[in-house]
């Protein structure tokens, strides 16, 4: 691991810690407190983004685990994060606790997951993508036409989530409810990995046959995978059904299964940190666009008409250079700039 | 029974456009192992450049047709040149992904300068239909239909006789030994995505001709993957017949849904369903290399 200088380990599990270094507890610690109050001192909107970037964070971390850490690669996230949003949508109309919706919306999307992850068995890198693809163009088909469930083009309305009595009805209260299940997540992620699962996981992703042939179960790891990322996916389509409190069978289409893989490559893959980067970056990038669309619209007066045509564009055209320049994306970055300002004067 | 068969006929003409787009999908993962998914996007930039020549620029239609072909060729050449080459050797899910952001960027580059509503081709071919077995079908049918069984035929010529194609069928099987034989590789990769621009270019030009273009055409690029899967593949000849079966079991089962479920756009999905099924049963497909791993 890269901890500070002079730091030896003589155990494996002090080298698979969280924290080297008190220094780190105190740094996170301190940002999680400015976090925590943030929604005192920002605008209405600035909180929203966080909230956004809460939810991005669940999903890009679920989907890591499976394509960065399994080596599974899945362009179905998208239809995943769907799936748990209708459930937990459907029970919370029907009069479920929100809490006990989340979990099952969860727990369906695991189910739903883990079903059209059975093919990666026999399959493996283009075919199974080519299978979770498949799996994502169903998906939104059975959003579109089951029109008696899922609303079909039309939509569901759903009401802000209720808590102990208490309804998060603003984006303030929201903020605490996404970010205590995002950091939960993130969490949870973080330690599978530092588990005998988590290295089956690598195991696995690096090659196959020597993971198989030291006894890794394939398909059970495979299906473990498969499981638990899309019951996060699951758990972050409810928060994102219950924040927007409309969803729509478009927002779940194959754009943004390209984004959450698109979160994971900018920031890293196999990295718990780069997906949180990644979710960030991705998340705040069509305000970005967005501000700076507005500067130029006073050089070119009609650029906001091709705003939305360049937006994906430019979207794509920063995810073809990361792959291109920064194949192991702001994660790789973050780490060359911590270890440039430790031998900060004597960089050589 | 009409029914039926209109369905069927309509089915073989958009399956031979799906395995034209097959055939260029094939080409480059054969020679490259690379998954294109713009090759959609790349039939999208074909029908729209020979659309701005001859509508906007009006010239014949068959120096247009030309011009687009050049103009693919430089346009696979730079995609080759500028995006794929960095990534040889990367994980798949890069490669993937690379040619995920290139659709994005396509489209909307299309987008920019030709905007979102439909598009229609001056009339190639006269409109008035040809009785085939008592079934009225417009002339431009049978011409995508020709003119695609006449591009397999040429390339699998190409790709069985000429010292070129046999060079690619080298790279496909073994680069490194390929490369010892002093075949250049590179510009082995190059050329299939010149000829995968090429053909899709083509596919492009002749849907324009029957449906007209916007920008949606680049879905058709999913399409490919159900029937290169069930073709195989790194296989031609699947992916000929891939396309064909696709065309004809997407139409078919959505006319069949329409009419007994009237649940209507099964046409979406259906070739999905087939897909996920051959996956499961057999995922090399009916002519692809079976891959056999032993420890």
């Amino acid at each position: 691991m890269r901890g500070k200088c002079g730091l030896f380990h003589t155990s494996y599990a002090s080298e698979t810690r969280f924290f080297q270094s008190g220094f780190q507890k105190l740094s996170l610690g301190l940002f999680l407190v400015l976090l925590l109050c943030s929604p005192f001192f920002l605008s209405n909107y600035q909180v929203s983004m966080l909230n956004m970037i809460n939810i991005a964070v669940i999903g890009a971390v679920a989907l890591n685990l499976l394509t960065g850490c399994c080596g599974q690669i899945s362009l179905g996230h998208g239809a995943f994060i769907g799936v748990g949003a209708y459930t937990t949508g459907l029970c919370t109309l029907a009069g479920w606790p929100f809490f006990a919706a989340l979990l099952f919306g969860g727990l369906v999307t695991a189910v739903v997951g883990m079903l059209f992850g059975i093919p990666s068995l026999r399959l493996k890198g283009i075919y199974l993508a080519i299978a979770t693809l498949a799996a994502q163009l169903i998906l939104s088909y059975v959003f579109l036409h089951w029109t008696s469930v899922t609303g079909g083009a039309i939509g569901m309305g759903l009401d802000a989530p209720v808590i102990l009595g208490m309804s998060l009805d603003n984006d303030a209260k929201m903020f605490y409810l996404t970010f205590g299940v995002a950091a939960a997540s993130v969490l949870l992620v973080a330690n599978i990995l530092r588990t005998r699962h988590g290295r089956a996981f690598v195991a696995i992703r690096d090659f196959h046959q020597s993971a198989e042939s030291v006894g890794v179960n394939l398909f059970a790891y495979k299906l473990q995978a498969f499981a638990v990322s899309s019951f996060l996916a699951g758990i972050a389509g409810g928060l994102w059904a219950h924040y927007t409190m409309y969803i729509t069978p478009e927002q779940f289409d194959i754009m943004l299964s390209i984004q959450y893989l698109a979160m994971i490559i900018i920031g890293g893959l196999g990295s718990v940190l780069g997906s949180i980067f990644g979710a960030v970056f991705v998340t705040l990038l069509p305000e970005f666009l967005g501000v700076l669309a507005q500067w130029a619209g006073s050089f070119f007066p009609n650029i906001s008409m091709y705003f939305l045509a360049l937006r994906e564009g430019i979207f794509g055209l920063i995810l073809v250079l990361f792959l291109i320049f920064e194949p192991e994306g702001l994660a790789h970055r973050w780490r060359l700039i911590k270890a440039y300002w430790k031998l900060y004067p004597f960089a050589h | 029974m009409e029914y039926y068969l209109q369905l069927i006929v309509n089915g073989l003409v958009v399956g031979s456009i799906y395995s034209l787009v097959a055939l260029g999908f094939v080409i480059i993962y054969k020679a490259t192992k690379v998954v294109n998914f713009a090759q959609g996007e790349m039939v999208m930039v074909g029908a729209y450049i020979c659309f701005a020549l001859t509508v906007q620029m009006g010239l014949p239609f068959l120096v247009s047709f030309l011009m687009t072909l050049i103009f693919s060729v430089v346009l696979g050449l730079c995609i080759e040149r500028v995006i794929l080459r960095p990534l040889i050797g990367e994980p798949i899910i890069s490669v993937i992904m690379v040619t995920v952001g290139l659709s994005t960027v396509l489209k909307s580059l299309v987008q920019l300068f030709w905007g979102t509503q439909i598009r229609v081709f001056p009339p190639v071919l006269p409109s008035e239909p040809i009785w085939v077995a008592g079934v009225p079908i417009a002339p431009i049918y049978i011409a995508a239909f020709v003119l695609s069984g006449l591009l397999f035929a040429v390339f699998s010529i190409f790709f069985k006789y000429s010292r070129t194609g046999i060079a690619m069928r080298a790279t496909a099987m073994d680069q490194q030994a390929a490369q010892s034989m002093g075949i250049g590789v590179k510009n082995i990769f190059a050329l299939s995505w010149c000829i995968a621009a090429v053909v899709s270019s083509i596919g492009g030009i002749i849907l324009g001709n029957i449906n007209g273009i916007n920008a949606q055409l680049g879905h058709l690029g999913l399409k490919v993957f159900p029937a290169v899967i069930l073709g195989g593949l790194d296989s031609l000849l699947g992916a000929a017949l891939g396309g064909l079966i696709i065309g004809v079991l997407e139409n078919v089962a959505d006319g069949f849904m329409q009419q007994v479920f009237s649940l209507p756009g099964f046409k979406e999905v259906a070739a999905y369903v087939v897909l996920v099924i051959i996956l499961m049963i057999r995922p090399y497909g009916l002519f692809g290399t079976r891959e056999i791993e032993r420890v």
